[in-house]
């Protein structure tokens, strides 16, 4: 490491003159006197050893660059990887309205400095109102898993109950993450599926809510893409027996599927990653919880809720926290769960997308995705061996496509997609074992008649 | 002509700015566009595909079918572009003021180079899931950052996972559960022990991982009280959750004895470093005993807050604890990266897949633009200017910094205008929202308020002496008029985008409207 003096470009007071008089201002004689409570024993000796840095942004651009370069995309390659995180076209729209410093680099100010973040979570929750036909919805969460966990957690303290019930086709990482939320006092039921179709086992969910439960949580599309068609079904049986109903919706499928309260939720969660952000290697997640304008409901949630108030100025629109005391920000341990930084950012850039797309957006894009990923299944379906109607209720995005027809390892032929440009499907082989060899394939709107023809016809070389 | 230099100018000194917010008087979006009108277009479905699939909807029951569309705006593009970019312009992000005023939330710099970096497409469009012989660059970065972690904590495992510092705590307490429960003293051990000036997270996050929270106050001088402690720990202690420096910007030189107690009684000890930016290379987490430990990269790590996340909460633990750490992490064997899911006795799932990767890039750049010297200067630069900006405020009439008097604080100070109230009746809170007629920002405190009438400020290495000069100078005028006119406080803001909102709704379920179908809904007006 070089001894020489650095005067920092992001430290204005690195420059050695500035430095030594403002330590005068202070009578320091140097900055150890800051530092006078911290025992020596504590203190590290010497330096850390960290790598050289690259001082010039020029070296620094140019390390960083080379790194990334090692990665492949699905610009460069063709993507038909879902699960969870969803390649959709992000306008550029989303992208001037994030990158904006006003935005990209505030924080926490109060509703007077910072009224634009403000106005435009309270924005983005009410269009997400509209979409999903609810009239109180959260400023994001971390995620999906999240909003999963956090809204079972609601449906206990609003019950009084601690049991929930989930439909068995879940993600395994989702319910990894709700295992671990909800212990140790809340227990989890499964729920088995009808293997014909994929939807709830109505019979089992019956059984099952003998024992008092507070929550029936299904996901629609589910983690496979098929579609739960007994919503009403569902709701009304966990309303019968006093529980709450909460589902989990993928929002870009609400242009042309029914909000689930009209099949009876009380809840409705998901993530919006969909909704303008990059995929970023798994970064653009974002949770929503969403409910009727019930208190009983709204004092549960342990998120940030904006609301819209006058001004002492006629005409002028105001906005703050509703109901602050409900929150660990007010009330520490007393408060619901937590409350902190989450994805505030990607709730701005969902109202930014909402907002472009409008109800013939949101309409057209659902159907889009409807046509292909129809398509692709009716496609693949045609390839000797290969199976894609293994749950025979609609599908939405994603499909299950499975190869114990053909003898192959999901694995080996994803491998050799590879080598033709393509990333296959999610192999499900080890997290859901008795689906045999079956991928998860994602086809949205991004993918043309063409991409999908590839994947077919790759799919058949690698095959034969 | 005139010399118009000179009359910015008052005694030798720069005048205050005259600064007015961007006041647009925005309608709500809901009341912009027109039927018909289009943001954006959709790829159109070829009629090949449209013709082979035949109804797109078949086999949707009705019931499933949405009947009405959403009630959007239908807007053109240039008037979406417009309305946000005039939201934005009512909004006060770091690049745009001095941004000492958000105590706790260390708002420096950050770079543009690193953000540009991360809106590469070899950053922004990849998906998780890909062949990790597709993600090296990635993996590398988030594998090389973790190394450096290691090296400022002493700490020897890290999760990037936790997608902020709450979450990172709740990663902590979980962990020290599963530890508990592979000795088999879960049921025992059901106590958490954390500070009252500690985040507020610290103790809710300890309570939904299931433990009865304690909360330690500060002897008179305002240190982590030793005995209260003492009096606490017993057997059924699972643990510490504790800031150090805490929010008052006191450093407690007994951290060490803290954690031999409550190891000494079986317990585990978390260090919430969400605000370690006075303590890079100075000291660690390892040499004051801590077993866990978590970095807030939004903050000391100068990833940018996004209005409050995408952010993470970088976490680490020993060796020992790794086993319980959640999966996956990310490995190297040599010659390639990869994503490791053995550690047997994981937590399990965090977040999806693997963390916010680009903000982790961020952070890695930051680290790479500064090196070992370079995060030592950060540390004493941003030390250094919280004890200037210290001396500065402590000179204004009406202010204190309470406990440890005539010592120095680390990098923040939590300041009371309680003898400012007491002589003019004015709150610290109507002081922060004069404040804001000036542009720039203030905070009191998380709750309780237990130094009456708070204040935290946060100056970070980011700011010249110049601007916490100005910064000073403004609290010196606000506090100034607090005296000489208490209305024109408490009548503020005048120079920001809104006026004094009416709170009374916000607690009224009658009245609160969360959605603008809500505030229609109550007001009676019609679609």
């Amino acid at each position: 490491m070089t001894q020489k003096k650095i005067v920092y470009p992001y430290i204005p007071n690195s420059a050695p003159e500035v430095k030594a008089q403002m330590l005068r201002d202070v009578d320091a004689s140097s900055v150890e006197a800051f530092y006078a409570d911290v025992p020596a024993a504590l203190r590290i000796q010497g330096q850390m050893d960290l790598p050289e840095p690259f001082l010039s942004e020029y070296a620094l651009r140019r390390h960083v660059e080379g790194l990334l370069r090692k990665n492949t995309t699905t610009q460069q390659y063709l993507n038909f990887l879902g699960a969870g995180c969803y390649q959709h076209h992000v306008p550029a729209i989303c992208d001037e309205i994030n990158q904006r410093g006003e935005f990209l680099t505030a924080y926490a100010g109060e509703p007077y400095d910072d009224h634009g973040r403000f106005q435009s979570l309270f924005e983005y929750c009410s269009m997400m109102g509209e979409l999903l036909e609810m009239d109180v919805v959260n400023v994001p969460n971390y995620d999906g898993f999240q909003a999963t966990a956090t809204s079972l957690r609601m449906a206990c303290r609003i019950t009084g109950r601690n049991r929930v019930l989930l439909a068995a086709i879940l993600g395994r990482d989702k319910l990894s993450r709700v295992r671990d939320y909800l212990k140790p006092e809340i227990e989890i039921a499964s729920v088995e599926h009808d293997p014909k179709t994929g939807g709830m086992n109505l019979k089992h969910l019956e059984t099952l809510l003998k024992t008092e439960s507070a929550a029936v949580y299904f996901e629609n599309p589910s983690y496979l893409g098929s579609l739960e068609t007994h919503g009403t079904e569902i709701t009304d049986l966990a309303h019968k027996h006093g529980a709450l109903a909460i589902v989990s919706v993928d929002p870009i499928s609400l242009g042309v599927l029914a909000p689930p309260v009209r099949y009876g939720a009380d809840i409705v969660c998901g993530d919006i990653q969909p909704l303008g952000m990059h995929m970023q290697f798994g970064g653009g997640q974002a949770g929503f919880i969403a409910s009727q304008d019930d208190e009983k409901i709204v004092m549960q949630y342990p998120s940030r809720l904006f609301g819209i108030s006058p001004t002492r100025v006629p005409g002028e629109y105001g906005f703050g926290d509703v109901a602050y005391d409900r929150t660990s920000f007010a009330k520490r341990e007393e408060g619901n769960e937590w409350v902190g930084t989450a994805a505030a950012l990607w709730g701005i850039t969902a109202g930014v997308y909402l907002a472009l797309m409008g109800p013939q957006g949101m309409k057209e894009i659902g159907e889009g995705i409807l046509y292909r990923s129809r398509y692709a299944m009716q496609e693949i379906g045609k390839i000797k061996g290969v199976r894609s109607d293994v749950f025979s209720a609609p599908h939405f995005k994603e499909f299950v496509v499975n190869f114990d027809g053909t003898g192959r390892k999901v694995a080996e032929l994803n491998a050799a997609l590879l080598r033709k440009g393509i990333f296959g499907g999610k192999d499900l082989s080890r997290e859901f074992p008795w689906l045999g060899e079956s991928a998860l394939v994602c086809v949205t709107e991004i993918h043309t008649q063409e991409d999908i023809d590839r994947l077919v016809s790759s799919l058949k070389e690698v095959l034969s | 002509m005139k010399n118009i230099t000179a009359e910015r100018f008052t005694n030798g000194k720069p005048n205050l700015r005259r600064f007015h917010q961007a006041r647009w008087d925005e309608p709500v979006i809901f009341e912009l566009g027109q039927p018909g009108q289009r943001g954006i277009l959709v790829p159109e479905v070829e009629e090949g595909i449209k013709s082979q699939v035949g109804d797109a909807l078949a086999g949707i029951p009705d019931g499933l079918r949405r009947k009405d569309p959403p009630k959007l705006p239908e807007m053109a593009q240039p008037a979406v572009l417009r309305h946000y970019d005039h939201l934005s312009q009512e909004n006060l992000g770091v690049d745009f003021n001095i941004d000492v005023g958000q105590g706790t939330c260390t708002m420096k710099y950050s770079p543009k180079v690193n953000d540009q970096l991360a809106r590469m497409p070899e950053m922004t469009e990849l998906h998780p899931l890909q062949d990790e012989s597709t993600v090296q660059g990635i993996l590398e970065i988030m594998y090389r950052f973790e190394q450096i972690l290691k090296e400022i904590s002493g700490l020897e495992r890290f999760t990037l996972q936790p997608g902020a510092g709450s979450v990172a705590i709740y990663t902590n307490a979980s962990i020290m559960r599963a530890y508990h429960e592979a000795r088999g003293e879960a049921k025992q051990r059901d106590e958490m022990i954390t500070t009252i000036f500690s985040h507020p997270s610290d103790a809710a996050c300890a309570k939904v991982a299931g433990y009865k929270v304690i909360t330690l106050y500060p002897d008179p001088e305002g240190y982590p009280d030793l005995e209260a402690l003492k009096a606490a720990v017993s057997e059924r202690t699972a643990g510490l959750l504790i800031t150090n420096p805490e929010d008052t910007g006191i450093f407690n030189p007994k951290i060490a004895e803290f954690t031999r107690i409550i190891h000494a009684a079986g317990g585990l000890c978390s260090y919430d470093q969400a605000n370690a930016n006075g303590m890079l290379g100075i000291t660690r987490a390892r040499e004051a005993g801590f077993d866990l430990c978590h970095f807030n990269l939004h903050k000391t790590f100068s990833t940018p807050h996004g209005c409050g996340g995408p952010a993470v909460g970088a976490t680490g633990v020993t060796q020992e604890l790794a086993r319980f750490l959640p999966v996956p992490i990310v490995d190297f064997d040599g010659q390639k990266y990869f994503l490791n899911y053995d550690p047997a006795d994981s937590i399990g799932k965090i977040r999806p897949f693997y963390g916010v990767a680009p903000v982790v890039l961020k952070a890695y750049a930051w680290v790479m633009a500064l090196g070992a010297a370079g995060l030592r200067e950060v540390a004493e630069v941003a030390v250094l200017n919280n004890n200037y900006l210290m001396k500065k405020v402590l000179a204004i009439h009406g202010v204190a910094a309470p406990y440890a008097a005539g010592k120095r604080r680390v990098e923040q100070v939590r300041y009371s205008w309680q003898t400012l109230f007491e002589e003019t009746g004015v709150h610290s809170e109507a002081l922060g929202i004069r404040a804001a007629d000036f542009g720039v920002h203030y905070w009191t405190s998380h709750h309780p308020y237990v130094v009456p009438e708070p204040c935290t400020l946060e100056p970070t290495e980011s700011y010249s002496k110049e601007e916490l000069d100005e910064y000073a100078a403004i609290l010196e005028h606000v506090a100034g008029e607090a005296y000489s006119d208490p209305n024109l406080v408490r009548s503020a803001p005048h120079n920001s985008t809104v006026h004094t909102i009416d709170h009374h709704p916000f607690d009224d379920p009658q009245q609160w409207a969360i959605t603008w179908r809500a505030y229609l809904r109550k007001t009676g007006q019609e679609r």
